[in-house]
């Protein structure tokens, strides 16, 4: 592995995303609407809004970044590059690397509009502060962003990759504590949240809003999340073959 | 002169079907080989062999002593995809400075080859606005880069108009000239005539490997494509 080279893969990355200005507006932007719309729709009941919103917002990065990197990494193996890149003298984890940092820098910039408009302007109150928000929300982004380079090894077409979100997303979603108590569930879905990684990230967000201060479940949890990405990374770079 | 590339009893089987039946064949450095044959007749397979991404099911591929595949191999292989694999959304210049930095070559060095292939004009434009043509250039001025011993170009002239296409071929012949070996596969028989070597490649099986005056001696006809054709007729 190369530092340069996975420097150079990012800022190659991001400079497709510069000149394509309508994906980088809506990254920024949708998950901010979406959250006023849940505001107002939850007028009458604030609390509930405010308890709902701060796991939204380990959601929304993980699942916009899925498709995001899913996406980016299907064209790059279909259009050929990919194919180009594995007969020249760079590491395969120059490559994953490369595609994490750059994603990584946009979650960030995502998670801090996200966080400045739901934390500010529509004043959801977290007791452990904006810091330990936007390190889940990151943590959470990297997690999507690993996720998706896996999966997208699995997909010919985009077709296919992006039916991988209901397919492995939504199920989780489902399970992670967001609409219904874990401990309410059938046995088997909660052992089924217990052992998938979007639970943590939303057990991170409670962690957050309901404690002044850093607690051992909030370590633990992100230690789960950053865990599942590191291996998902590793596992990625796997699928990339040098020969056919 | 010596062997650039050494190919014995190769085989490439891909899912039960024989793309390439046992191939064997040397060819020349310094030398410009035509890859001929028919769609379907196993070339991009063989170039993707040699270039190392394909599996090699038996027998071997040798490229200056080294085995295909090899990393060594990796800097000195210059490989131009049948699409022109380069970022659409990306301008000309992002994207050989890009590949400059993946093979180890300045900045500096990307700029000539824009100017080699005549893209300075372009330099700035997204590749994804630019005609056929001009991308496939794009793809050749990548392959360039760190100037490889060998080069290995998929039908570089493909949706190329002919004024480009004479230009390309000039620089191919310079490149030769300088001791660069360049495999270029074609479908185009009238390209034939300006290699200096033919392989003649038909379902999987090497047909002929000779000059094209040797080959049209050979069969006594008066085009390359004509004794293509004679060499299948007496096959079959």
């Amino acid at each position: 592995m190369s530092p340069g080279k996975t420097l150079a893969t990012s800022s190659r990355v991001l400079r497709q995303l510069r000149h394509d200005p309508r994906t980088i507006a809506l990254i920024l932007l949708v998950p901010s609407i979406l959250l006023i719309v849940l505001k107002y729709a939850f007028q009458a009941e604030p609390q509930v809004f405010n308890r709902l919103a701060p796991m939204i917002l380990g959601i929304f990065p993980l699942t916009i970044m899925f498709i995001v990197t899913s996406i980016a990494t299907l064209r790059e193996r279909t259009s050929g590059t990919l194919d180009r890149l594995m007969t020249m003298p760079i590491s395969k984890l120059d490559f994953v690397f490369g595609y994490a940092l750059a994603f990584s820098l946009l979650a960030f910039l995502q998670a801090s509009f996200v966080c400045a408009i739901t934390l500010g302007f529509l004043g959801v109150t977290v007791l452990g502060g904006t810091m330990p928000v936007l390190v889940s929300a990151v943590l959470a982004a990297l997690l999507g962003i690993s996720l998706g380079l896996f999966v997208s090894a699995f997909a010919t077409s985009e077709f296919q990759a992006v039916q991988f979100l209901p397919a492995l997303i939504f199920p989780q979603l489902l399970t992670c504590g967001l609409f219904v108590a874990r401990e309410h569930m059938a046995k088997p879905l909660q052992w089924f949240a217990d052992i998938v990684p979007l639970t943590y990230s939303v057990d991170a967000m409670k962690q957050v809003t309901a404690h002044a201060s850093w607690t051992g479940n909030l370590t633990r949890d992100l230690v789960v999340v950053l865990g599942f990405a590191a291996v998902a990374l590793v596992l990625g770079s796997i699928t990339i073959r040098r020969q056919e | 002169m010596g062997t650039a590339i050494r190919i014995k009893n190769l085989s490439v089987t891909l899912a039960g079907k024989k793309i390439l039946n046992d191939i064997t064949v040397d060819l020349p450095e310094g030398h410009i080989i035509g890859l001929l044959g028919p769609s379907g007749a196993g070339k991009t397979t063989l170039i993707r062999t040699l270039v190392g991404r394909q599996h090699i099911t038996e027998g071997s591929a040798t490229i200056l002593g080294h085995l295909a595949g090899s990393a060594l191999l990796r800097s000195e292989i210059g490989y131009m995809t049948q699409s022109p694999s380069v970022y659409l959304d990306l301008t000309v210049r992002e994207n050989v400075r890009y590949f400059a930095i993946m093979t180890g070559q300045t900045g500096r060095h990307a700029d000539e080859l824009i100017k080699q292939v005549e893209l300075v004009d372009y330099a700035g434009q997204l590749v994804g606005k630019l005609s056929g043509g001009q991308r496939s250039r794009v793809s050749l001025a990548v392959a360039l880069l760190g100037r490889p011993k060998i080069l290995v170009l998929d039908e570089p002239t493909v949706g190329v108009d002919p004024v480009l296409r004479q230009q390309l071929w000039a620089m191919f012949g310079q490149l030769a000239g300088h001791g660069t070996t360049l495999l270029i596969s074609s479908h185009v028989m009238d390209e034939a005539g300006r290699c200096q070597d033919l392989l003649l490649l038909r379902d999987g099986r090497l047909l002929a490997y000779d000059t094209p005056d040797g080959l049209i001696t050979r069969t006594g006809t008066k085009t390359v494509e004509a004794g293509f054709i004679k060499l299948v007729g007496d096959k079959t």
